[in-house]
């Protein structure tokens, strides 16, 4: 056993090393990174975010302990009992983590995420504001429906220079529909719903400060819905590899107060009158 | 049988004997880890200093860099081909292909596999596609760059990127034979291990690596074909004008695609893609876990705690891992209740993960520890697994998973699972196994600073991009500065690719202890660690047909370790019961 005995010092260094990894751990979660929430639901996003490093950082910091001290117990050559294990300590020691993680994680997502999901995706208020935008390579074009309220046709075989959202002059829904490029500007505190169209390759609509991501995909609508509840300029992230220009295919969400956001739709010219 | 008379080609080239065939695949990985780590150096000298030049490697890589400036479309083939190679390329020729071709006619006490031929057919179909994979970056827009999950339209349309051209073509071409290849491999598993065993090694009294590895190629088997019809549809969609995965309508540059039929749906090959993508993480992990159990039996002197447990909590993890593919796609507009479903279904692999890493800490309860650096490895992939497990949990819940979804958080997290697990293992199984398959032992010295300079520096690494994604970073990021709210944590960047720089040195460390002690290393005993398992029973290193004479019997289970009064502390599986009053063999 005297072999055994010598390997106290990397016993203890390899202590250390687990004391550290762990700290570095716990200390870098410890620490808040995310953008300060600016969305209702985001609070929810958070909360189970937050519950999640609540309910599983005593897990790894147990698991870890209980590694150490067996490591110090039977790692420095000490007279230890004879290995056996009878099937009922096997059973309790499996049934052990179960329960608990089963517990820990599925309260997480049904108790904890389901009621947050359902807000996420949510049937629109009549009320919300409603916003069409369009993922391209490597912008977003991002359509209002005007004064009539009501959103014009689009179509891919109108898409040129002039008109990039393909908006169609024959359809008098379109006439004044707005186009902006890379910028949406929202009211403070009432719902966004906001319609995803790609069509040319996938690409993510995320807002980091708002906790919102959604997957742009061709042949599909995706939709958005959120209410801002801070005022400010939050940046929009292609989170889905899309080509060469997908790093800088960022743009921004304006949270303005109710009064700003009429004034700034005011100011607006239709696209087709612009032309 | 004897290849003794046969010729240099028959023998070390084309060879049909599983251990030259896994050590033929163990190189092979380990010549393309070289490139894939090569490629995740320029990536985080990208990421760390985006803005600097390097006029020394743009002079060394002339296609990559232009005025020695990484060129966007070429970071994300670097991205690309870095992830492809070192999942598929490197951890799963390693692990699976390597370690289970030398280890699983040895442990379960058979002369070979069950269809040498198959064997060596299929070390020469990955070659080949080994070969396309490298060769694609020479294609006249570089390498595919449409990440390795390789989504349609992207990857569909050569119009949509500079690597959607010819590079995205050969990729497909390599991943298909790959996984030909791969097939082949996992239905000679599934067979040597069903009928190949010797006698009294019954499945009860199976190592747990031949275990985990069997499990392994069931999931293989069952899921590539998925993966191949989608890569086979994915390559009509390219270079037959078909619109299996494109809707229609579609406008790539300013011109509609009016050729295209359309009708199809890129989320059809998102589910196809992870329904192999996800069994194929446990097709990695799974194996690697089955190595430290035997690492650990050994270097504890102890039974495996929970053998009964730890097998059927594999079964049901590869089970649930068939039917949570869905978990990669909660923000892809699939469904919200079928997102919710996966979400309540992913989850529940937690349930039998922590069973495996609770009997593996449990494993070292009342145990005899003796380091050695195989140990010291998989003590470290006990902590990389409890770090990476419990990040899972917040990617599995799909609430979290809104915020964290494709971010660093992601990249941290895939890279604890099926980066620092599967390397850890690699090291351990060739710290443990280096004298039986090369007759030689490795330099124990070389080996602790090895571990040293790698375990901190990969976990701290790998860990410190969680936070990255905390903060709200997405990967496949070119430039992170172009984002005012990423500017803040652009230090993370600097300190995690400097971190991992240091690591990835330490790795010649590792080359430079195998190749010396392959030639200077001190020679092996047939047994040198005193261990159970069949593979100690014959010479070190093993002759062709494994044992010179009789094949070993198996009498007992594979961890006895300190279980009767043996004076030395160990019974080897093959040892007869000897009749003396205590020694009860345990019933098959």
């Amino acid at each position: 056993m005297s072999e055994t005995r010598r390997q106290t010092p990397e016993i203890v260094a390899l202590i250390t090393l687990f004391l550290g990894i762990t700290a570095f751990t716990v200390a870098g979660f410890a620490m808040d990174w995310m953008p300060p929430v600016a969305s209702q639901h985001g609070v929810g996003v958070d909360r189970v975010i937050h519950y999640l490093l609540h309910a599983t950082g005593p897990i790894l910091v147990l698991g870890a302990c209980v590694l150490m001290w067996f490591l110090w117990r039977y790692g420095r050559g000490r007279p230890t009992q004879a290995p056996h294990t009878s099937s009922r300590v096997e059973f309790w020691w499996s049934i052990a983590p179960v329960i608990g993680m089963m517990a820990v994680t599925e309260v997480g997502v049904v108790v904890k995420g389901l009621p947050v999901w359902e807000e996420i995706y949510a049937e629109p208020p009549a009320d919300a504001v409603r916003i069409d935008v369009t993922a391209q390579q490597f912008e977003w074009l991002v359509r209002y429906p005007g004064p009539d309220g009501k959103f014009g046709r689009v179509a891919g075989d109108l898409v040129e220079n002039t008109n990039p959202a393909g908006l169609d002059p024959k359809d008098s829904a379109s006439h004044d529909d707005i186009v902006v490029r890379n910028q949406i500007h929202v009211p403070l505190g009432q719902p966004v719903y906001i319609t995803l169209r790609g069509r040319d390759v996938l690409h993510s609509f995320s807002v980091p400060a708002l906790r919102v991501k959604q997957d742009v995909v061709p042949g599909i609508l995706n939709k958005v819905l959120f209410v801002a509840t801070k005022p400010g300029r939050y940046e929009i992230a292609c989170t889905q590899v899309c080509g060469m220009g997908h790093y800088r295919m960022h743009g921004a969400v304006y949270v303005d107060s109710p009064a700003d956001y009429a004034a700034w739709l005011k100011q607006q010219t239709a696209w087709l009158q612009q032309q | 049988m004897s290849e003794t008379h046969t010729g240099f080609w028959r023998r070390y080239v084309f060879s049909t004997d599983h251990k030259t065939i896994g050590k033929q695949y163990y190189f092979t990985a380990m010549v393309m880890a070289l490139f894939a780590a090569a490629w995740s150096m320029l990536l985080r000298l990208q990421l760390a200093w985006p803005q600097q030049t390097w006029p020394v490697l743009g002079k060394l890589f002339p296609g990559l860099y232009q005025d020695g400036v990484l060129l966007p479309e070429r970071y994300l083939s670097l991205v690309t081909m870095h992830g492809t190679v070192m999942i598929f390329f490197v951890i799963s020729l390693a692990l699976v292909s390597g370690f289970g071709n030398f280890i699983i006619p040895l442990q379960i006490g058979a002369r070979d596999m069950a269809y040498p031929f198959l064997n060596m057919l299929s070390y020469w179909t990955v070659v080949p596609a080994c070969l396309i994979m490298l060769g694609s970056f020479f294609a006249p827009d570089g390498a595919a760059g449409s990440g390795w999950t390789a989504y349609p339209p992207l990857s569909a349309l050569s119009e949509a990127a500079p690597g959607s051209g010819l590079g995205q073509t050969l990729w497909i071409l390599a991943m298909a034979l790959w996984i030909a290849s791969f097939t082949m491999g996992g239905l000679n598993f599934i067979t040597t291990i069903l009928n190949l065993r010797t006698r009294g090694m019954s499945m009860r009294r199976m190592p747990l690596t031949v275990w985990t590895l069997f499990i392994a190629s069931i999931l293989g088997v069952l899921c590539f074909p998925a993966l191949t019809a989608a890569a086979i549809m994915l390559l009509l969609d390219r270079v037959g004008a078909t619109s299996f995965f494109l809707p229609s309508g579609l406008v790539v540059g300013g011109q509609l695609l009016s050729y295209r039929g359309g009708g199809g749906s890129p989320l059809l090959f998102q589910h196809l893609f992870w329904f192999l993508g996800h069994p194929e993480v446990y097709v990695l992990v799974l194996p690697a876990l089955g190595i430290i159990f035997d690492v650990v039996a050994v270097g504890g002197r102890r039974p495996v705690f929970g053998y009964r447990t730890s097998i059927g909590a594999l079964i049901v993890v590869a089970v649930l891992s068939m039917i949570v593919w869905g978990h990669h796609m909660f923000v892809s507009g699939m469904s919200p209740y079928v997102g919710e479903y996966f979400s309540v279904a992913t989850v529940t692999i937690t349930a039998p993960f922590a069973v495996l890493a609770m009997n593996l800490v449990a494993s070292l309860w009342r145990a005899e520890i003796r380091l050695n650096t195989a140990l010291l490895f998989a003590l470290a992939l006990i902590a990389a697994v409890g770090i990476g497990g419990i990040g899972g949990i917040f990617l599995a819940t799909a609430t979290s998973d809104i915020y964290l979804h494709n971010s660093y958080f992601v990249v941290g997290h895939f890279h604890l699972m099926i980066a620092v697990v599967t390397f850890f293992a690699i090291f351990a199984g060739t710290y443990h196994w280096f004298p039986k398959m090369f007759g030689r032992q490795m330099n124990e010295t070389l080996g602790r600073l090895h571990f040293w300079l790698t375990v901190p520096a990969v976990i701290v690494g790998f860990v410190a991009m969680h936070l990255l994604g905390m903060g709200g970073e997405q990967r496949h990021l070119y430039d992170p500065t172009v984002y005012q709210f990423l500017r803040p944590i652009q230090w993370l960047n600097v300190f995690i690719s400097i971190v991992l720089a240091l690591a990835a040195a330490a790795q010649f460390i590792f080359l430079g202890n195998l190749f010396y002690s392959l030639v200077r290393g001190p020679v092996a005993a047939s047994n040198p660690w005193a261990a159970t398992t069949l593979e100690w029973s014959t010479p070190s290193p093993a002759p062709h047909g494994n044992w010179p004479g009789e094949l070993p019997v198996a009498y007992r289970g594979p961890y006895e370790y300190r279980v009767d009064d043996s004076p030395e502390g160990y019974t080897p599986q093959h040892l007869p019961p000897s009749p003396a009053p205590g020694a009860v063999p345990v019933p098959v």
